[in-house]
């Protein structure tokens, strides 16, 4: 699995979005969930381990500070939930945490970092149904790079990234990475 | 690669820590109201018990089941060797089945060991004769970990017949593992020969090693040990290994009072002491069915398992 | 190639050209009316067939004190005409058949019925060894001198399988076979302490969970024998010897000038308790479940020197065939045993030729003339020189091969050295002249 991204004789990387602009995009987000929820009213953030979950925490702190309303935050692992789990040795699991009160009656806003065939949002659909009965999900991802294979769509999207299905879109957080910034990475010899 | 679980010998250190991990956050799941996970849908796991263990057949079952697993119970009571269909031809007919997993109760030591030559799917030992019982073992270091934070460095004394337990040498084997210092603590006649290979210390005195414990774990006695002269009388084993009122005392403040079950109250371990809050007796059940649910899922979850040994 | 009458009486000369005798140098041999007629540079000699030993050893006939024919009984497993092919072909020429058969060999009619047989398929000779106690019960003495007086002519007697346990029983028969020269084989095995036993007590016997074997059980009924065939001034043999303090005992035994024999198996010879934990057949494979159980390396390697110094007289097989279906189970369910016959001489071959304790007439002296005479066979164990009885192997060791069991001649196929690979292929055997065995194949 790959941890940290590397540019070697195979592998052409290249950073899409920098710190600034990962700054910029969240702040952007936190506004438009703001705007789109009557003032976060009833919201609870629910981010998607790894990276999923931190961004989550960042709008959250956003919201604070724009609006001085301290929005539940949460995480919920899907690993369990995944319709790919047989194509890939059993992997570690993230952790769940819900807010004490919990999503029934609120609105769910799922964070992940990267939104592509939309599998991961379909297992955190289910994985949320066990879990309570929102009153409705949304949905907030920080980059978008299409390819769905479900119907799934964001309704907040930090930066909406063409890509080939051959390339790979990695993120990096300051708290999990020590630095942020998403880079595309084009595999040679494809 | 085909990969069982059969003798915590065979699991890393990193092995035996991805399972109490899972478990752990499993753990959460078995705290909320819908405890049934998709995971493991179309996956059928065979519980094949040998041994009547009603406690582990139900606890593979329901965390079997926790994963929406297809359960089938294979209760083959008594003996496959004296009468009736051998363990082979039993396997044969679970291979048919299409067993992903079979869970094995046997009194044979190295049941499983024979059993995984015969099938494709992974074997889970579920407690084989004398030789080891390695679910018990994770859920005992799973059930320390909550209680006490860790297990590098902490001092556990496995107290009892030594010998004829399975629990005993799985324990030994995950614990050195871990990082925890064992202390064996029997009648010479309760240990094997060459125990002394083994990584742990050994000890004939419960007194001298009571007081530094941070864990005492207290095995099972048979009264039938008894007749077989490994001990005089069961007031006398009592009165040298039992974990009593005054021993309990002696503990220190922190420690905790385990046994894998079924106790003899009032033999190795009091009522008082069972029942006190420093005994973990009653989580070690529930936890049992957490630490099951993440070795079934680090086993059956993925494309190939991400744990255990290789045939 | 002909193919010779085992049944035909009428003469056959034999030259063997070029078979180095005892591993020496190259030499002829001839063969005539079941005897060695000449040995040396026999280059104008004539011959009905002359056979090419070049580059082969010829070592006298092996002996095996110790086989399980199995017939009658379990002839599933083994019978009396498979059993002496695989003798044959491993370079016997002749087997002692122990008693533990259904019924069991502790009646002149039994020992009398293993003995036709023997004779009748040809193979090679075959032995009975007869019960000492009835049935094999360790309660009453069989009626040895009916045994000792029958066609057979048995000499050696065993509960092999059983150890007659009681020290009386152990006496009186030690004094009884004294009146025709037998022997009593003691398969060492204190029934109390190996209750339940299943592999040799030590470190893997611990961490296996598997119920130890402890040595002291073998050491203590030898020590007990030995001062019993002192005391009444009998013959002892030590079946199948497994342990070190065994050898020592019998060391000690023999340097009081008593009457003690022994034999190893050429499996105790070679492997180790730590099979059963660690092989390419999985761990607890039964397949080297064994009574007595492999012990320790230490244990082998004075097993070696004890064979290479004569403390240890004889290496006997202990083949003990098994069906598939009596392996093919957990390690307690098990049946105890190995095949052995055609294996024996290429295993003595790495452990004591390759490491330098035995030369070839070492081997010849171990694997042929002590057991011939422990088991009291006139006819076998005498050295190649003119006017012995024709009983020879031709033996190549310079090749090495990996063990096939379904290659072997045994009906059954539980041989632990499956996938092995050992030195050493019998090529010839002859049978007071006539070939069992040539080109490695059975005539």
């Amino acid at each position: 699995m790959v941890t940290f991204f590397m540019s070697d004789a195979r592998n052409q990387a290249r950073a899409v979005l920098e710190g600034p602009d990962i700054h910029r995009a969240l702040t952007r987000i936190a506004h438009e969930i703001l705007e789109r929820t009557r003032g976060a009213e009833s919201v609870v953030l629910i981010g998607i381990p790894t990276r999923g979950a931190t961004l989550a925490r960042r709008i959250a702190g956003r919201i604070a500070q724009f609006e001085g309303i301290e929005v539940p935050v949460g995480a919920i692992d899907v690993t369990m939930y995944r319709d790919d789990l047989r194509l890939r040795p059993a992997r570690p699991l993230g952790r769940t945490e819900l807010p004490p009160d919990g999503v029934d009656g609120r609105t769910v806003v799922l964070v992940d970092d990267v939104l592509y065939s939309g599998r991961t949002v379909r297992a955190a659909l289910d994985a949320l149904n066990d879990v309570g009965r929102p009153r409705a999900v949304q949905l907030a991802t920080l980059v978008d790079r299409g390819h769905r294979e479900l119907p799934i769509r964001a309704d907040y999207v930090g930066k909406n990234l063409p890509t080939s299905k051959s390339e790979k879109v990695k993120v990096f957080l300051e708290e999990t990475d020590g630095r942020d910034a998403v880079v595309l990475i084009k595999e040679d010899g494809r | 690669m085909k990969r069982h679980l059969i003798s915590t010998g065979d699991l890393t250190r990193d092995d035996a820590l991805l399972i109490l991990d899972t478990a752990e956050e499993l753990a959460r799941v078995s705290e909320r109201s819908i405890k049934k996970l998709p995971t493991l849908r179309g996956r059928t796991v065979v519980n094949l018990f040998y041994e009547d263990s009603t406690r582990t057949r139900i606890s593979f079952e329901a965390a079997a089941k926790r994963l929406s697993a297809d359960v089938i119970n294979f209760s083959a009571r008594g003996s496959s060797v004296s009468k009736g269909e051998s363990l082979k031809d039993t396997a044969l007919t679970l291979e048919a089945m299409g067993a992903d997993a079979v869970v094995i109760r046997h009194g044979a030591s190295g049941a499983p060991h024979r059993l995984a030559t015969w099938v494709r799917g992974s074997v889970v030992n579920a407690g084989d004769g004398t030789h080891e019982h390695p679910t018990q073992a994770l859920l005992d270091a799973f059930s320390i970990r909550r209680r006490l934070g860790r297990l590098e460095g902490l001092k556990v004394a496995i107290v009892g017949d030594v010998l004829h337990s399975r629990v005993a040498r799985s324990n030994v084997l995950l614990l050195h593992t871990l990082g925890a210092e064992v202390t064996l603590v029997a009648p010479p006649t309760l240990l094997p020969v060459a125990v002394e290979t083994w990584p742990c210390q050994i000890s004939y005195d419960f007194d001298a090693v009571l007081p530094k414990a941070d864990v005492v774990m207290m095995l099972r006695v048979q009264l039938e040990r008894m007749n077989a002269a490994y001990f005089p009388s069961a007031r006398e084993y009592s009165r040298r290994y039992g974990l009593d009122r005054d021993r309990f005392a002696r503990l220190h403040d922190d420690a905790v009072v385990m046994h894998p079950g079924p106790m003899n109250r009032g033999m190795e371990i009091s009522a008082e002491v069972a029942d006190s809050a420093r005994s973990t007796v009653v989580e070690q059940v529930a936890n049992g069915v957490t630490v099951r649910m993440a070795v079934l899922y680090l086993l059956l979850g993925g494309s190939e398992p991400a744990i255990g040994g290789a045939e | 190639m002909s193919t010779l009458d085992p049944h035909e009486e009428t003469v056959t000369t034999i030259l063997i050209r070029g078979a180095r005798i005892l591993g020496g140098a190259p030499g002829d041999i001839l063969l005539r009316d079941g005897a060695v007629a000449e040995v040396g540079d026999l280059a104008g000699a004539k011959a009905d067939r002359t056979v090419d030993a070049d580059g082969l050893i010829a070592l006298p006939g092996l002996v095996d004190l110790h086989t399980h024919l199995r017939e009658p009984g379990r002839e599933d497993a083994e019978t009396v005409e498979t059993g002496t092919q695989a003798a044959a072909r491993g370079g016997y020429t002749a087997v002692h058949a122990m008693a533990n058969t259904s019924p069991v060999a502790d009646t002149a009619g039994v020992v009398e019925q293993v003995w036709r047989l023997g004779r009748e398929y040809g193979h090679c000779d075959v032995q009975p060894v007869g019960a000492v106690t009835s049935g094999l019960e360790g309660r009453q003495l069989a009626e040895l001198g009916a045994m000792a007086d029958s066609a057979a002519r048995v000499r050696v007697f065993s509960d092999d399988g059983k150890c007659v346990s009681d020290a009386v029983l152990m006496r009186r028969a030690l004094e009884y076979v004294k009146a025709f020269d037998g022997v009593i084989a003691q398969h060492a095995q204190e029934p109390r302490l190996t209750e339940g036993a299943q592999l040799n007590e030590g470190e893997v016997s611990a961490r296996l969970g598997l119920t130890g074997w402890p040595a002291v059980a073998e050491e203590a009924i030898i020590a007990r024998d030995c001062l019993l065939a002192a005391h009444v001034g009998s013959r002892l043999h030590i079946c199948h010897v497994s342990t070190a303090g065994s050898v020592e005992i019998i060391r000690w035994a023999k340097s009081k000038g008593w009457d003690v024999t022994a034999e190893v198996t050429p499996h105790h010879l070679l492997l180790t308790d730590s099979c059963a934990e660690r092989s390419p057949l999985g761990p607890y494979n039964p397949i080297y479940k064994v009574n007595p159980p492999l012990r320790t390396a230490e244990d082998v390697r004075a097993l070696r020197e004890a064979l290479a110094d004569g403390t240890i007289d004889c290496v006997a097989t202990d083949h003990a065939p098994h069906p598939v279906e009596d392996k093919e189970t957990e390690w307690a369910a098990a049946a105890m045993g190995m095949i052995g016959l055609e294996t024996a001489l290429s295993v003595v071959q790495e452990a004591m030729v390759e490491t330098g304790l035995l030369d070839w007439a070492g081997v010849a002296d171990r694997m042929s003339v002590r057991p011939a005479r422990i088991g009291r066979l006139a006819g076998h164990g005498r050295l190649i020189e003119p006017g012995a009885p024709a009983n020879i192997t031709l033996y190549d060791p310079s090749v090495r091969q990996p063990v096939d069991p379904a290659a072997m001649a045994s009906k059954s196929r539980n041989t632990p050295y499956e996938g092995m690979t050992l030195p050493g292929r019998v090529v010839a055997t002859f049978l007071r002249g006539r070939p069992t065995v040539l080109e490695g194949k059975l005539v």
